[in-house]
């Protein structure tokens, strides 16, 4: 698996993070070795293991249908970098066009 | 060059548990906002998840009320993707193995009954709620966010892309309420958002047998919005490709007030959801025998309930299928008829100044000022004879806005049939006496004109006497 500059710049644009050009290059060799190092296990022979979707064995954690008490209004806007009316403000949703 | 059009829906249902898909939250609609989240449905760090048990039991009852197929092995996964009605960054849903797959429910379109294929339903949280500044999204600086919403478990119910027209789909959506109605898993209040639509629609020449580019327009809420939606963008896209254009693959807000469908984004988002295996929630499992149990134990469905009508009562498929189209109206039908009425009055009415009167008034059969008991009262006063048909209809009126028994209103308004055969020879006299050209007719060998004769002794008599006994006695009369 290669990891190209055009793979950085697509995760990079997906999780809104901002990258300096000059650190493309930086980002695309250590997410490269990072992924490469993973082929390691592309050479374990898989062919009559079940896929992995959970690590632990457990299964059917549940709890019953009944109300809790949730948080006070205060405490949970407490962290909000801006607040409206008992609101979460946040900036303009859709970027300009 | 004639087009057919492709559609298929996503149908997100809210269920009607009383906490959150994940914590304890309580799920009531209209509470102020920001007064039932928590560190789990705010996604706060180091939290742990845990998932409603109702949930689960809610969504194998949908899948099997539709024909699916149970996974016994289901798993939760990661939807990744920014928006800040999601405070987690990433919906908490179901990807590779969702609870149910492979389902159908039939829909009943101008008499022809047609298939209408489930891909899947699987199990995911509700986001929240924004409140824009401006007039609508683009035009806001700003947002106000309300995570009341957020982690309201909701199925989701994918189709195929099996209708072809609006009202195809309308049927499928109506069908899928109904069986969720039916099953009772959710509320089913489209104007609070308990029940909404993605639509896909695409185009492709008649014949075609390759899907078109199609557009997607989310979060329909009503009947009339989702034909609406679909008929406008049907007319929209052929006009495209008429002109030799192009469709964009593009989400599309329906806009109800103008009528039409607006492009939402200049640039589409590239629909790279990086699903993973959510970590914090042990997959679900669920036994061939659970499955049975559930199975066993699921109440009749409104297909079921439709064919047992047309048997039982001889409804035909059209009345059995509108009576049954809803849990509340074929309980209503149950109850008429437990009165000892007749089943295809009960139908009649029902259908016919029931349903008018709930239409003109706003209002759902469970609020209906006329209940089940007294309709079922007023048509055995019809089937004794007391009242006739036309003077029944005045009784329902009258029923509508005052809450007197069927017995007490034809009493008090002196409604009762005239079927005394003295009282009414006085009118009849009367009428044959003013109506010489009916009555030479009649004697002439035309039998039919005693109809009109008749009608003149109904109008007379304001419509009390009783039709058979007017019959008898001016054949009577005329010899």
């Amino acid at each position: 698996m290669k990891v190209t500059e055009e793979d950085i710049l697509h995760i990079a644009a997906l999780s809104r993070l901002k990258i300096a050009k000059e650190e493309e290059k930086n980002y695309q060799e250590e997410l490269d070795k990072i992924i490469s190092y993973m082929d390691i296990l592309e050479g374990v022979d898989t062919e009559n293991v079940p896929p992995t979707t959970y690590a632990l064995p457990m299964e059917n954690v549940f709890r019953e249908d009944e109300p809790k008490d949730s948080l006070d209004r205060e405490l949970a806007l407490s962290n909000a970098p801006e607040v409206e009316d008992g609101y979460f403000k946040v900036p303009r949703v859709l970027e300009e066009s | 060059m004639r087009y057919e059009a492709v559609i298929g829906l996503e149908i997100h249902s809210e269920l009607k548990t009383n906490t959150k898909i994940f914590c304890g939250c309580k799920t009531t609609f209209g509470a102020e906002q920001n007064t039932h989240v928590c560190p789990v449905c705010l996604g706060l760090p180091g939290v742990l998840p845990t998932v409603n048990k109702k949930v689960v039991e809610f969504a194998i009852k949908a899948g099997l009320a539709t024909n699916c197929k149970i996974n016994e092995y289901s798993k939760f996964d990661r939807k990744n993707y920014y928006y800040p009605d999601l405070p987690k960054n990433w919906q908490t849903s179901q990807y590779d193995l969702p609870i149910a797959e492979h389902g159908y429910v039939e829909i009943l379109v101008d008499s022809e009954k047609k298939k209408i294929g489930l891909t899947r339903i699987h199990m995911e949280e509700d986001a929240g709620k924004l409140v824009h500044s401006g007039t609508n999204i683009k035009d806001s600086a700003s947002s106000n966010v309300d995570y009341n919403r957020t982690g309201v478990p909701l199925i989701e119910i994918v189709s195929e892309p099996d209708m072809r027209s609006a009202a195809e789909a309308r049927a499928y959506m109506e069908k899928i309420k109904a069986i969720l109605e039916y099953i009772d898993v959710s509320n089913c209040r489209m104007e609070e958002g308990n029940l909404r639509a993605d639509i896909n629609v695409s185009l492709r020449p008649v014949g075609e047998s390759k899907l078109g580019t199609r557009t997607e327009m989310k979060n329909i809420n009503s009947f009339k919005a989702l034909e609406d939606a679909i008929n406008y963008e049907i007319e929209r896209q052929t006009e495209v490709l008429e002109d030799g254009g192009e469709i964009i693959q593009e989400t599309r807000t329906w806009d109800p007030a103008k009528g039409i469908t607006l492009s939402m984004r200049s640039k589409e988002d590239a629909h790279d959801y990086r699903y993973m295996p959510e970590p914090d929630l042990p997959p679900i499992v669920t036994t061939k025998e659970e499955i049975e149990n559930y199975r066993k134990n699921l109440p009749e469905l409104p297909d079921a309930r439709r064919a047992r009508l047309e048997k039982e009562y001889g409804l035909s498929e059209y009345d059995a299928s509108i009576i049954t189209s809803s849990r509340e109206m074929a309980e209503y039908f149950d109850g008429v008829i437990a009165t000892g009425a007749d089943a295809k009055q009960a139908a009649n009415w029902i259908m016919g100044d029931l349903s008018k009167n709930l239409n003109a008034d706003g209002v759902t059969v469970k609020d209906s000022p006329v209940d089940a008991k007294r309709l079922g009262e007023m048509i055995l006063l019809i089937q004794k004879g007391t009242i006739s048909g036309k003077i029944a209809k005045q009784v329902f009126s009258e029923m509508w806005k005052n809450p007197d028994s069927p017995e007490k209103i034809v009493k008090d308004k002196g409604l009762v049939q005239i079927t005394d055969t003295k009282a009414i020879e006085g009118i009849v006299d009367e009428v044959i006496a003013k109506n010489q050209k009916a009555v030479d007719d009649y004697k002439n060998g035309n039998k039919k004109a005693i109809g009109a004769l008749v009608g003149q002794v109904m109008k007379a008599s304001k419509g009390k006497a009783n039709p058979q006994a007017v019959n008898e006695l001016l054949a009577k009369k005329l010899g």
